[in-house]
């Protein structure tokens, strides 16, 4: 509904009475085993240490299995069976069926989409509406386009010959569980490579899924081998003599460590870290739109997302409408159980992330931004967060400076283009940005100044298999996505 | 009265200095080292750079790097070619300094030769990289999104020891033809080339700040230089194994790219090709939305 203002601007009516009913996803779709074991060498086998941790439901904080911690023996042993799968099976396999098993892999993910969807909701705590439509088909989607290039890597390198890495450690977070698996796994073995990959340790249980499917996919023994467990797991899988390559989704800080942890080995890494994304809104922008785009790029799972767009700079002359427009539409979201088809933010992933949120918001209060928040009633238990709003921010506030990886936007205002240029730079990430404006040489110039891997114009969090992506910068390096991203796991001869 | 005249005329020595913002200064240092070849003879005074020199050279290097990558690849690519025309012009000069470096004449004219052909190798390169490096992806919703390369920035290298003409510029030319700057550090005990190379440079329309040769010791230079956050990426062409890993490590201070090249035969064509410009290339991904009006819609 709409209501003239008296200043001559259209102004949406929420003060409704009429409310969504609840449309709550089934649970009981799902099944979920008590326990889960490590997937190693094609078998579900128990931790050499006995370990078992508990992962929970992050909206309820109740258990929803226990799953093993992989030890130091338990890496072992996966990456020597990946280095045997390397060269009994996978090396000496021809492209062309190499590929058929990835595509097989693909669909069955869609074949069991929707179980896929309603256990990443269940243990990530992300509205189901975003693991049904995105995470589960953008992961499937993945395999299917990666699947097709195992055969046709020498029109990817032209005047070259191509050669696998050999067995790549992965590692990957919490934030899109699955579709982080399918992003590192599908080009890896495209590419001819062996894989042991870790999931994060607060959503392990797609991942160990996605093993059941490797399984019945009847994929050679140890060619992918899954391994649960935090972060001394991950620090034995980065510091194992035997693996080629790491690839490695996370924080910027975690990011350094590995650098300096696989300095003077052999090993590649690719590395895809950290961001402070800067949106921008010109005065020439489709408002309604941008303020989409604006509430997309930060609220998107609940602003767990690398390429958030965490800083908003608005064009002084809209800044008042646009932050209107922005404090009406917070005032719509619909915060809470995650497993409601009509959620538009979940549940933060852990308590812990949680309290880094609430800890920023303490800082930007502190630092002098004012702060304005949705009047949304937050589910009793569980960890939720209000969708949130700084203003007043200086370019120098750590809100400004420092990834939240939540849902928090600081908002900023410019003048000309090339001030925007500026502080949309004055960053050490360099992950991805947003441009609205109508104009299209505009366009062109901010896209190409921006100093980062990913720049989206009049949209914001697109992904696509067929799209690299990655950051500029402390944000990373190499790619993931695309012919582009091929390159992380070969040897060019 | 001296009991003999020397009735030839005396020759003029040559002042090697260092090459920073397209001038050529001394060290601030005021140090100097003098290589010698085999035979003993000494090769000259060179400065040996200090950590201040390689910081002048990183400023500089980031000042010049926006405008040169906003120049036409096409304009590069002449610069380039420019540089290839100087050096043939210079050719004795060169060959002079490679024999008083330990080279036989053939293998000097050999050198010289091939570096003025990989000059023009990537002039060629400059304006066509990209249209070999880019893409435009076929994604499934109704957006344009294209791939392009991007210089990182600021690129310090560590020049080959031993090829120190070729080496050097196998390794520059691509880092520049991408619109990258550069600050060089040259070859320890064959330094002179690298030097009248800096000459040959300014020569040749190059903007000042776009490559910076440093003479000196790599090992005093290079851990400030892997620690130095305005340097983006890095290239090291030995094997020392000591030396890698520390400048791997110190890289991770802002994640900088480290590039190996320490299997590469200058002198063969494996060391020239586009994927030598891509090593210093980001990839960026732009999308934009594309509207759908009647049955057909649109679609790239």
């Amino acid at each position: 509904m709409a209501v003239k203002k008296s200043n001559n601007t259209l102004k949406l009516q929420f003060d409704t009475s009429r409310q969504y009913a609840p449309a709550p996803e089934s649970a009981s779709i799902a099944s979920i085993k008590s326990r889960y074991e490590l997937f190693i060498n094609g078998a579900f086998v128990a931790p050499t240490e006995k370990k078992y941790f508990n992962t929970i439901n992050p909206a309820t904080e109740s258990v929803l299995s226990s799953v093993a911690e992989a030890g130091k023996k338990d890496v072992d042993k996966a990456v020597v069976s990946a280095r045997t799968a390397l060269n009994k099976y996978w090396k000496k396999m021809p492209g062309k069926e190499r590929a058929k098993y990835i595509f097989r892999i693909a669909r069955m993910i869609q074949e069991r989409a929707r179980e896929f969807a309603v256990i990443e909701t269940l243990d990530g705590g992300k509205p189901i509406r975003e693991s049904r439509d995105f995470d589960v088909p953008t992961a499937a989607n993945h395999f299917f386009y990666y699947a097709g290039w195992a055969d046709k890597l020498e029109y990817a390198f032209p005047n070259r010959k191509v050669q696998a890495l050999g067995v790549a450690g992965q590692i990957i977070p919490w934030n899109f569980p699955l579709l982080m698996a399918a992003w590192k796994i599908a080009p890896a073995l495209a590419t001819g490579n062996t894989v042991v990959l870790k999931p994060a340790e607060s959503t392990p249980l797609t991942a160990l899924k996605l093993a059941e499917i490797i399984q019945e996919a009847d994929l050679p023994p140890g060619v992918v081998n899954i391994i649960t467990g935090a972060g001394s797991t991950g620090a034995a899988i980065v510091q194992h003599p035997d693996i080629n390559k790491i690839a490695f989704t996370g924080s910027t800080d975690v990011g350094k460590i590995i650098q300096r942890a696989i300095a003077g080995s052999s090993k590649k890494a690719t590395l895809e870290l950290g961001g402070k994304a800067a949106n921008i809104i010109f005065e020439d922008a489709p408002l309604d739109q941008a303020v989409e785009g604006v509430i997309n790029g930060i609220f998107f799972n609940q602003g767990h997302v690398c390429c958030a767009g965490s800083r908003l700079y608005v064009q002084e002359s809209v800044y008042k409408i646009v932050l209107q427009k922005l404090k009406d539409r917070l005032e719509t979201l619909i915060v809470g159980d995650p497993m409601d088809k009509n959620t538009d933010i979940g549940a933060i992933n852990s308590k812990q992330q949680l309290e880094t949120i609430q800890k920023y918001l303490q800082i930007g209060q502190k630092e002098g931004a004012e702060m304005y928040q949705s009047s949304c009633a937050l589910p009793k238990k569980g960890f939720f967060c209000r969708p949130t709003l700084f203003t007043n921010v200086a370019q120098s506030s750590r809100i400004a400076q420092e990834e939240i990886f939540g849902p928090v936007l600081a908002i900023q205002t410019f003048r000309t283009e090339e001030e925007v240029i500026e502080k949309a730079n004055n960053t050490p990430f360099g992950l991805s940005a947003g441009v609205w404006t109508d104009k299209g040489s505009k366009i062109f110039n901010m896209t190409s100044q921006l100093k980062a891997g990913v720049v989206w114009a009049n949209t914001y969090n697109k992904f696509d298999p067929a799209s690299p992506f990655g950051g500029y910068k402390e944000s990373g390096f190499g790619r993931e996505g695309g012919l582009h991203g091929l390159s992380a796991y070969v040897h060019l001869i | 009265m001296a009991t003999s005249v020397n009735t030839e005329r005396l020759e003029v020595l040559k002042t090697y200095k260092i090459y920073i913002g397209g001038q050529f200064p001394r060290t601030e240092s005021g140090r100097y080292y003098v290589p010698l070849n085999k035979s003993g003879k000494k090769l000259g005074n060179l400065c040996l750079s200090s950590r201040k020199d390689l910081r002048d050279a990183i400023e500089i290097a980031r000042n010049a790097q926006g405008s040169w990558s906003a120049r036409a690849p096409f304009n590069r690519g002449q610069i380039l070619y420019r540089m290839a025309e100087m050096l043939e012009g210079r050719k004795a000069q060169f060959i002079e300094e490679l024999i008083a470096q330990d080279a036989t004449r053939q293998q000097a004219t050999r050198e010289v030769n091939e570096s003025i052909d990989r000059l023009i190798y990537y002039a060629g390169w400059a304006d066509k990289y990209q249209q070999v490096i880019s893409s435009v992806n076929a994604v499934s919703s109704a957006h344009f999104n294209f791939s392009i390369g991007e210089p990182m920035g600021v690129v310090g290298i560590i020049a080959p020891q031993s090829n120190s003409l070729l080496g050097l510029i196998s390794v520059m030319a691509p880092v520049i033809a991408g619109g990258n700057t550069c600050v060089i550090v040259a070859s320890y005990q064959k330094p002179l080339c690298s030097v009248t190379f800096a000459e040959v440079l300014n020569a040749s329309d190059l903007p000042g700040g776009v490559v910076n040769i440093l003479t000196g010791k790599p090992e005093e230079l290079i851990s400030w230089m892997a620690d130095h956050l305005d340097v983006n990426a890095i290239i090291y062409c030995e094997k020392n194994q000591p030396t890698i890993q520390l400048i791997q490590e110190k890289a991770a201070g802002n994640l900088k790219r480290v590039l190996l090249y320490d299997a590469i035969n200058w002198n063969t064509n494996e060391a020239q090709s586009p994927y030598y410009i891509q090593d210093t290339q980001e990839i960026k991904t732009t999308w934009h939305p594309i509207e759908k009006t009647g049955s057909g819609g649109s679609k790239y």
